[in-house]
């Protein structure tokens, strides 16, 4: 099914939805920054500091959920030899890097009004940092390799090693001692966040990632724009 | 159905996934003792020698523990079995609190007492505004 993958149908689409999604984007980001920042009440607790929150959650989660497509995708490009997935991976990378630097560094301010520290070496913050070192690594391979089936193989490999580290962040707060919290937000159990709170989590973890699609859209237009330039009409 | 080298790549991978999670998992349970930021009280208390390094202790600030006086914090660390006594010279967190979450860094006197060198607020996972707390606690 997708051998007769034709760039020229999907630059179609690929080339005039960015501006749609980037007006989507503006107005949910807007309402989503409206009720973070102005509407949504304080913490009993951290105050006002909880605001930062609206940030670094939907930052990890898609820097989470971005690695783990970028590895689903690789496989299955390895697997069945297949250029798409891995330019639709290649595409995919950036918005993700950045979501978990910004996840890492909101982390951080929150940290020191907080906990009292910018940094500490638990096992969540440390395993979000070797994801970033990851991400890194991956972006830098495709720029190392020119080769096609040489990028193919060394991004699986990456991405293979490194995928291996989402469950352990994801769990790191229940299997260890750390001192970050525990999750807030559990589909089987009870969650431990008010509902006036959750509700800007939400609209921001939307705008962040009609952001990512966004930015997606954009790379990978380039990519397609690439393949045309070299007179290929087919993968 | 698919060709026979998708099978093998498919195998590949498989085999390769299997390989490091059971290695993931072998090597983290073997670093167990440095991948925990603190102990608690109770690990504390089964220690079959006391440890002369820097370490972390953590828990519960146990209520109407903490006495303040003019150059000193002392306060008391619980996990609900066991219980630290904590001395401390210094600023602390904002969200030190009496029944909140705490980290202590520094080194342990004796199994009862602790001389932190640094002090961390710990958060726990609960998020309400202040209106929705108050009418827990009335209840």
């Amino acid at each position: 099914m997708f051998k007769f993958f034709e760039p020229n149908k999907i630059f179609q689409v690929t080339s005039k939805a960015p501006k749609y999604v980037l007006f989507l984007f503006i107005i949910v980001f807007s309402i989503g920054l409206t009720e973070a920042l102005i509407l949504s009440p304080e913490d009993y607790k951290q105050s006002h500091a909880v605001r930062i929150m609206y940030v670094h959650v939907p930052a990890a989660w898609i820097s989470l959920g971005i690695f783990s497509s970028i590895t689903f995708l690789s496989i299955t490009g390895f697997i069945f030899k297949n250029k798409n997935f891995f330019l639709i991976a290649k595409s995919l990378a950036p918005s993700g890097f950045v979501f978990n630097i910004i996840a890492l560094v909101t982390g951080s301010i929150w940290g020191k009004p907080t906990w009292g520290t910018w940094w500490a070496w638990d096992a969540r913050i440390t395993s979000m940092l070797i994801l970033s070192l990851f991400y890194a690594m991956y972006l830098i391979s495709w720029r190392i390799y020119e080769n096609e089936e040489k990028v193919f193989k060394v991004t699986t490999f990456i991405m293979i090693l490194g995928v291996i580290n989402v469950p352990i962040i994801k769990y790191s707060v229940d299997w260890w001692n750390t001192l970050h919290q525990p999750a807030s937000i559990n589909i089987l159990s009870k969650t431990s966040i008010h509902s006036s709170m959750l509700f800007p989590l939400m609209i921001m973890t939307a705008a962040f990632t009609l952001f990512s699609l966004l930015i997606f859209l954009m790379k990978y237009n380039t990519e397609l724009i690439k393949i045309k330039n070299k007179g290929l009409d087919r993968l | 159905m698919y060709g026979r080298k998708v099978k093998l790549r498919f195998l590949f991978i498989a085999i390769a996934f299997i390989t490091l999670i059971l290695s993931a998992f072998l090597v983290l349970k073997s670093l167990e003792e440095n991948v925990i930021y603190f102990q608690s009280p109770s690990e504390i208390k089964l220690l079959s020698e006391l440890d002369k390094k820097k370490i972390r202790i953590g828990g519960m600030v146990k209520k109407n523990s903490i006495s303040i006086t003019a150059n000193e914090v002392k306060f008391i660390i619980t996990d609900f079995k066991n219980e630290i006594n904590v001395t401390y010279t210094g600023a602390v967190p904002n969200l030190f609190a009496e029944e909140k979450g705490v980290v202590a860094e520094g080194f342990l006197k004796d199994k009862n007492f602790f001389s932190a060198t640094k002090i961390l607020a710990k958060h726990d996972e609960n998020y309400m505004p202040p209106e929705v707390k108050a009418a827990l606690k009335e209840n």
